[in-house]
């Protein structure tokens, strides 16, 4: 009688074996890794402190020029718009740069090899750059609206003023005062606008994939707008341009300040705000796309 | 193990790689060869999942790259050129890396230590030098402890006592049992450390054999022999059963016989030698005649 045939014995694991724990890696890791991305590159930091710098400083000269002068018509916070406009720039070369800047070093073969997950990258990009821009825009604009409320707060109000419809909530016991809209336009809602307008470039980035190319383009969705309305003269065109105007994304951020460039006096800017994150989205799964389809 | 089945790649009209199928054993260093625009990054990267195959499959361990659960721990790649931002120190560059797969920081300071770059750890690549650029993107293939390692050109750049360093450690990780593909377009640095030779030409395979039987196939002795009389002594060796390859400096190379016998038979007939000697094929010639025809960036002569 033989024994019973032995079972061999299973093949050794092929291969070496690392003592590294092995983990299961999830959007967590990538947010982790963009951070450090985002914070250990100088452009990084030196864009922030000059969209820092520029925001708050005109803002202040603003604040000053207008303290020390007759009242001008205009709502307690609205001379923070000034610096926001220039500061976004910054905010905007930030976003795309974020990505672009990958593609131009080749950095981004490195990102796809550590994380073969496309959407994953894009999608940890996304939130870090607009979580770093929103709260350091907030930052930024409150600083700046605080200014304004305290160096303007106690201006006399002439008596036309009382009339304008823009001015509605702005005055209160003769007195110029900012309401609780006017206060979360001029900080979160000016914010937003700004960090929005970053993500859009962050998408023009990944869509473009060049550095010049996405920050033109994005500067020129911007002004573009407002451009082209300057030049359409004339009667027949009046409507075209005043839309033009209307739904331009620079009188959105304008709007939030209670600036309306054209259309409703008492427009809020939140609207425009909206179609921004629509467009901004729109872009961002264009991205996505292109992302996943195409080779790195 | 990876392995190939069938990859090609297109470009619009333009094949860079077709119908690829073979496959990377572990414990050993298998050279990737072949001449300038073979095909070689195209394939690394398809393998890497960062280009698409336009048909045809890749498979690491079985899993496509996209499957992987922690793809730095299961196969590091030094990519061509430099792929890291130069704004970046080093350190922070593998610090990234590491988080985005859970690598353990510690292993940051053990691989520059490995690499030799622990002094320049806070430095910007910007200013790295090739050889040290290549270090860096060896870091980051080692950075995972990874069992499969590919590298695409890795003495580019380096200095002789790097390109020394270099061989031994791709020896060393292949001693390991791990997975080493290591691309070349240079002949003598693969005879000096592969064990397992894969070779391709405009994008097709020409070779896939171990490193000792394409030595033994290609490099067999020869006898080199000239004389004042060229005529005559092609048809004495003739006679004498050998077969002359005629040389453009009139001289003949004859196979598969000693120097000695050519000597007899010259001195048999009364020749005149010039030159009477033994010579072996490199292996540079080898691949050469191999990749002929293949090569698609081509110097004319003359």
């Amino acid at each position: 009688m033989t024994a019973p045939a032995q079972m061999p014995p299973p093949p050794p694991a092929p291969g070496y074996a690392s003592p590294i724990p092995v983990v299961r890696t999830h959007l967590g890791h990538a947010l982790a890794s963009e951070w450090t991305k985002i914070k250990s590159v100088r452009s990084t930091v030196w864009t922030l402190v000059l969209m820092f710098v520029v925001t708050v400083g005109i803002g202040l000269l603003f604040a000053v020029a207008l303290a020390s002068d007759d009242y001008v018509g205009w709502p307690l916070l609205a001379g923070g718009f000034f610096g926001v406009m220039l500061g976004q720039l910054c905010i905007m070369t930030l976003g795309v740069l974020v990505i672009s800047s990958e593609y131009g070093t080749g950095m981004m073969r490195t990102t796809l090899t550590a994380c073969p997950h496309r959407g994953r990258v894009l999608l940890a990009k996304t939130v870090v750059f607009f979580s770093l821009a929103f709260v350091m825009t907030l930052v930024a604009t409150t600083l700046t609206s605080l200014i304004h409320s305290s160096l303007l707060g106690d201006q006399d109000i002439p008596h036309y003023a009382v009339q304008d419809p823009y001015m509605e909530g702005s005055i209160e016991n003769g007195e110029l005062v900012a309401t609780a809209g006017h206060w979360m336009g001029a900080t979160v809602g000016a914010s937003l606008y700004v960090s929005l307008l970053g993500v859009l470039g962050l998408a023009l980035g990944a869509l473009l994939r060049h550095s010049a190319g996405a920050i033109t383009t994005l500067i020129g969705l911007v002004l573009l707008p407002l451009i082209a309305a300057m030049f359409m003269v004339g009667d027949s065109m009046e409507t075209a341009r005043e839309k033009l105007i209307e739904y331009s994304l620079l009188n959105g951020l304008a709007s939030l300040y209670r600036l309306p460039m054209e259309g409703d006096d008492t427009a809020t800017g939140w609207p425009l705000l909206g179609m921004l994150a629509g467009i901004t989205v729109a872009a961002l799964i264009g991205a996505y796309a292109r992302l996943t389809s195409t080779d790195a | 193990m990876i392995e190939l089945s069938e990859l090609t790649k297109r470009y619009g009209g333009k094949t860079a790689v077709e119908g690829l199928t073979f496959a990377v054993r572990p414990g050993v260093v298998t050279g990737f060869l072949g001449p300038n625009g073979a095909g070689k990054s195209t394939t690394m990267r398809m393998i890497l999942g960062l280009d698409r195959p336009t048909s045809g499959d890749v498979r690491i361990d079985g899993k496509r790259y996209d499957q992987l659960p922690e793809p730095l721990t299961y196969i590091g790649a030094l990519l061509e050129a430099r792929s890291v931002h130069p704004g970046r120190t080093a350190y922070h560059h593998l610090l990234c890396l590491a988080q985005s797969n859970g690598v353990p920081e510690r292993r940051i300071g053990e691989v520059l230590d490995l690499v030799g770059l622990s002094g320049v750890a806070r430095k910007r690549p910007k200013g790295f030098s090739l050889g040290m650029g290549q270090r860096l993107g060896i870091a980051s293939a080692l950075l995972g402890d990874p069992r499969i390692l590919m590298f695409d050109e890795p003495v580019n750049g380096l200095d002789p006592e790097g390109i020394h360093w270099i061989r031994n450690l791709m020896k060393q990780l292949a001693s390991d049992g791990r997975t080493v593909f290591v691309s070349s377009h240079l002949m003598s640095e693969m005879a000096l450390t592969a064990d397992h030779l894969v070779v391709i030409g405009q994008g097709r395979l020409l070779a896939d054999t171990s490193m000792a039987r394409f030595i033994e196939e290609n490099s067999r002795p020869y006898v080199q022999v000239r004389s004042s009389d060229p005529e005559r002594l092609r048809v004495s060796l003739a006679d004498a059963g050998l077969r002359p390859v005629p040389q453009p400096d009139g001289g003949f190379e004859v196979e598969g016989v000693p120097a000695a016998r050519v000597g007899e038979i010259a001195a048999a007939n009364g020749l005149v030698l010039h030159e009477l000697s033994r010579r072996q094929a490199s292996l540079e010639e080898a691949f050469m005649r191999l990749t002929h025809g293949s090569v698609e960036y081509q110097a004319r002569e003359g």
